[in-house]
């Protein structure tokens, strides 16, 4: 087990210098740091110095891979590639374009991201179980042919028309709860609703249908033809059995995402105004400052690379079956 | 000739995509066993129905899809591309108000300080150029023109449909053989294995009666309201429908190829190759999607900013945009359907048939052409119109982080971002969102119903579990 895991960290180191080739490829080699000063100095009436300025003050005037002018191992540590990408892997990611310490703010901006993102998950979850076991209880039946046809039209809905219809209908008409922002404490609730209900809303549709299908697999299985034959209630079959069993796929497809909460929810964050590290990956998008937008993909990747692992972890803990090896 | 085609890079491969579809059809139509599955798609109403819608939108977007520039006066070239949709569309573009009007409306929706002809300065909203202004008097005529404009509109859209459902009876007479009578009652009357006739029918004469009504308004008046500029907003919501459908169909012809090859090789010869491909596709996935799609749209954006004088017109730049944007979420989005591929080629390689056209000496990729492929056909279907949808719902989620397609296209996400700031107005503007957000739900659910269907009639596991009820 404990060799498995080692092993699985091991794969981790590949991936994640793939995705900085990867990162650091469409930043800096295909888009040089000159486009860059010229981008954030505006494009007309641009000098040479301008650009060479710009480009010593954010630390962005080393040669790509190899840099001729030191000697030893400096010409390869001494670079742009070392600077920008292989310092992430120590978690040192620098400066932004604005002069902020890019480290310093993921950690003051992961907590908002995580109280928005974790009732999200949560509430979600629980919903779309519910949701689900309530059509296959239903199954056949008219109910149930409505309830799918309702999804499908739920999942048809662009996930911004419930954002914009959230706020319009009950923040601005209804006034029930604040239309954005974020505050810190006890009062983070009343701003944390409104996000939360409309991306439990926004994600019943596909979450809901998906999780129908498990358990109708599920309820096609010998075990569940014996626990009837029994002579037990479809109601108990459904939660003793049903529940428990189709709970594997489902979890454990769940754990993957677990540890991106982190890093919220871009366009969530971004319409709320809740300053969390999705919105501050949105803005640093619209403002090009590859800087951040490098480390928060290799944060995701980081992330995801240990949600892989929870997944491994967490088929052991439900499911007696696997083993490890 | 008084105007000289334009063939847009995502022209040529939209009509590439046709081409492919045809042929796909004609295959179809010669294979037994994927024509009972096709069969089975369309004799279920909901399929047809779903269909119909698709192919409204299709043919919209088809029309959106031949360009032209035409030859003014003193013999140049129009500087503005057109396509067959501008033209059908006749006045409508070019009917444009000042600025914000409500649906139907004939009178804009601000206030504004007029002076009338004996000199006073009032403050009210003025009329239209355009919507109503052939009223004499609005107040009183406005109510009994749109009525008599919505009956007439109905009345057409009736008169097309029956006069269809006479044809397509008269044709059907032929092909069955039978009398009208029998042919009328084998189009109108539901039975279970047949092919769902009532329901194409019905979807098409709702869609008729509704092109009938909105033609008819559209003759006086803007239908869906002008936009901040005064332009027609259904304009440039049908014009939104190419956008959306070739970033639902142009960015899957990225995707096949890099997932069916890169899929199948891994799941049949196993050992490094497997390993590495599924290296690739584990690096790829652990990006996060919106990030490395915002990436790589902020590198070609830099690439068009600096190549600006190589695009002879606005809309050649718009292409090569979302061309680009196609491509990139091609590239990006290929590992769910290569994965899913691998895994299935893996058990169907141990199979008997395979073993034996192994033992014949047939050679490796002639198995995977011949034997393999086509048993992973249905996984392949169903996965492109279960992308289509997604596609089309994420054009407007990356138009609103700002890597989308080009701001001067026409985009239901470029609507919708504009409608944010609509929507804080006093007297609030929520027809430009409304209406994108409609046509962009008629066809993503349209969509999902028609991916549903394609499902059950295509994916042997679903309809296996489904049959098991107490």
């Amino acid at each position: 087990m404990i060799r498995y895991f080692l092993r699985r960290l091991l794969y981790a180191f590949p991936i994640l210098i793939g995705v900085n080739l990867i990162t650091f490829f469409l930043f800096f080699v295909v888009n040089t740091p000159d486009n860059m000063a010229r981008i954030h100095l505006g494009v007309k009436h641009v000098t040479p110095e301008a650009i060479e300025q710009w480009k010593a003050e954010h630390g962005y005037d080393k040669p790509l891979f190899f840099n001729p002018q030191q000697t030893g191992v400096q010409t390869v540590t001494d670079t742009l590639f070392v600077d920008r990408s292989v310092k992430l892997f120590a978690f040192q990611f620098g400066k932004a374009d604005d002069g902020r310490d890019i480290a310093r703010d993921i950690k003051t901006r992961m907590w908002p991201s995580l109280a928005i993102a974790l009732p999200v998950f949560v509430i979600g979850l629980l919903a779309n179980i519910t949701a689900a076991l309530l059509m296959v209880f239903y199954r056949g039946t008219r109910l149930e042919y409505a309830g799918v046809a309702g999804l499908i039209a739920l999942m048809s809905i662009s996930g911004l028309f419930y954002i914009i219809a959230g706020q319009y209908f009950i923040a601005k008409l209804w006034q029930w709860l604040p239309i954005s922002g974020f505050d810190g404490g006890i009062d983070a609730i009343k701003f944390i609703l409104l996000p939360a209900i409309v991306s439990v809303a926004a994600g019943i549709g596909s979450g809901a249908r998906w999780y129908r299908t498990i358990f109708i697999e599920e309820i096609g299985k010998d075990y569940v033809r014996t626990a009837r034959a029994k002579g037990l209630s479809e109601l108990r079959v459904l939660f003793r059995h049903v529940l428990k069993n189709g709970m594997i796929p489902i979890l454990t497809g769940a754990v993957v995402v677990l540890p991106l909460l982190f890093t919220g929810s871009l366009v969530t964050e971004s319409f709320f105004g809740i300053p969390g590290l999705g919105s501050y990956t949105i803005d640093a998008i619209r403002s090009q400052d590859f800087a951040i937008v490098q480390a928060m993909v290799f944060l995701g990747s980081v992330l995801y690379i240990v949600g892989l692992l929870l997944t491994d972890l967490s088929y052991t803990l439900v499911d007696p079956r696997v083993r490890l090896t | 000739m008084n105007f000289q085609p334009l063939f847009l890079w995502t022209d040529i491969l939209v009509w590439l995509l046709v081409l492919a579809c045809l042929t796909f059809g004609w295959t179809v139509a010669r294979t037994p066993a994927l024509r009972s599955s096709w069969h089975a798609v369309l004799a279920r109403p909901m399929g047809m129905a779903s269909l119909v819608v698709l192919a409204v939108f299709v043919f919209i977007g088809l029309a959106d899809s031949l360009h032209y520039r035409a030859r003014l006066d003193n013999g140049q070239l129009d500087v503005e591309v057109r396509s067959l949709l501008d033209k059908a569309l006749g006045s409508l573009n070019e009917r444009s108000e000042r600025t914000y009007s409500a649906p139907l409306a004939t009178h804009a929706q601000a206030r504004e300080t007029i002076e009338k002809p004996d000199g006073r300065q009032v403050r009210e909203t003025p009329r239209l150029q355009h919507g109503g202004a052939h009223l004499a008097d609005p107040e009183k005529d406005w109510l009994a023109d749109v009525a008599v404009r919505t009956a007439t509109g109905l009345m057409w859209g009736a008169l097309v449909s029956l006069s269809l459902f006479m044809l397509l009876a008269l044709l059907m007479r032929a092909v069955w053989r039978c009398d009208l009578k029998t042919a009328f009652a084998r189009l109108w009357l539901p039975s279970p294995a047949a092919i769902a006739w009532r329901s194409l029918l019905m979807t098409g004469a709702l869609i008729l009666l509704a092109t009938g009504v909105i033609t008819s308004l559209a003759g006086g008046y803007h239908v869906l309201g002008t936009d901040k500029v005064g332009q027609d907003v259904l304009y440039q919501t049908l014009k939104s429908v190419r956008t959306g459908l070739v970033i639902g169909t142009l960015t899957t012809l990225v995707t096949l190829p890099l997932a069916i090859g890169l899929g199948l090789l891994a799941g049949y010869f196993r050992g490094w190759v497997d390993d590495v491909i599924q290296y690739v596709y584990t690096t790829l996935n652990s990006i996060p999607w919106v990030l490395l799609v915002a990436a790589a749209v902020l590198i070609v954006q830099v690439f068009i900013e600096q190549n600006e004088s190589s695009f002879s017109s606005v809309a050649e730049r718009a292409d090569v945009r979302l061309l680009a944007l196609c491509v990139i979420i091609g590239l990006t989005g290929w590992t769910g359907l290569a994965r899913l591929l691998r895994a299935e080629t893996l058990k169907l390689r141990e199979l008997d048939y395979v073993t034996a056209a192994r033992a014949f000496g047939v050679s490796g990729p002639r198995i995977l052409t011949r034997h393999i492929l086509p048993n992973v056909q249905h996984l392949i279907l169903i996965s492109i119109v279960m992308d289509f949808s997604g596609l089309v719902l994420a054009e407007a989620i990356l138009s609103y982080v700002g890597v989308g397609v080009d701001p001067v296209m026409n985009s239901w996400g470029n609507m919708i971002n504009a409608a944010r700031l609509e929507l804080a107005r006093e007297p609030v503007v929520w027809w430009p969102l409304v209406a994108a957000f409609s046509f962009m739900f008629a066809l993503v659910l349209a969509a999902n119903l028609f991916a549903d269907v394609v499902q059950d009639a295509f994916d042997p596991r679903v309809s296996k579990a489904a049959g098991d009820k107490p």
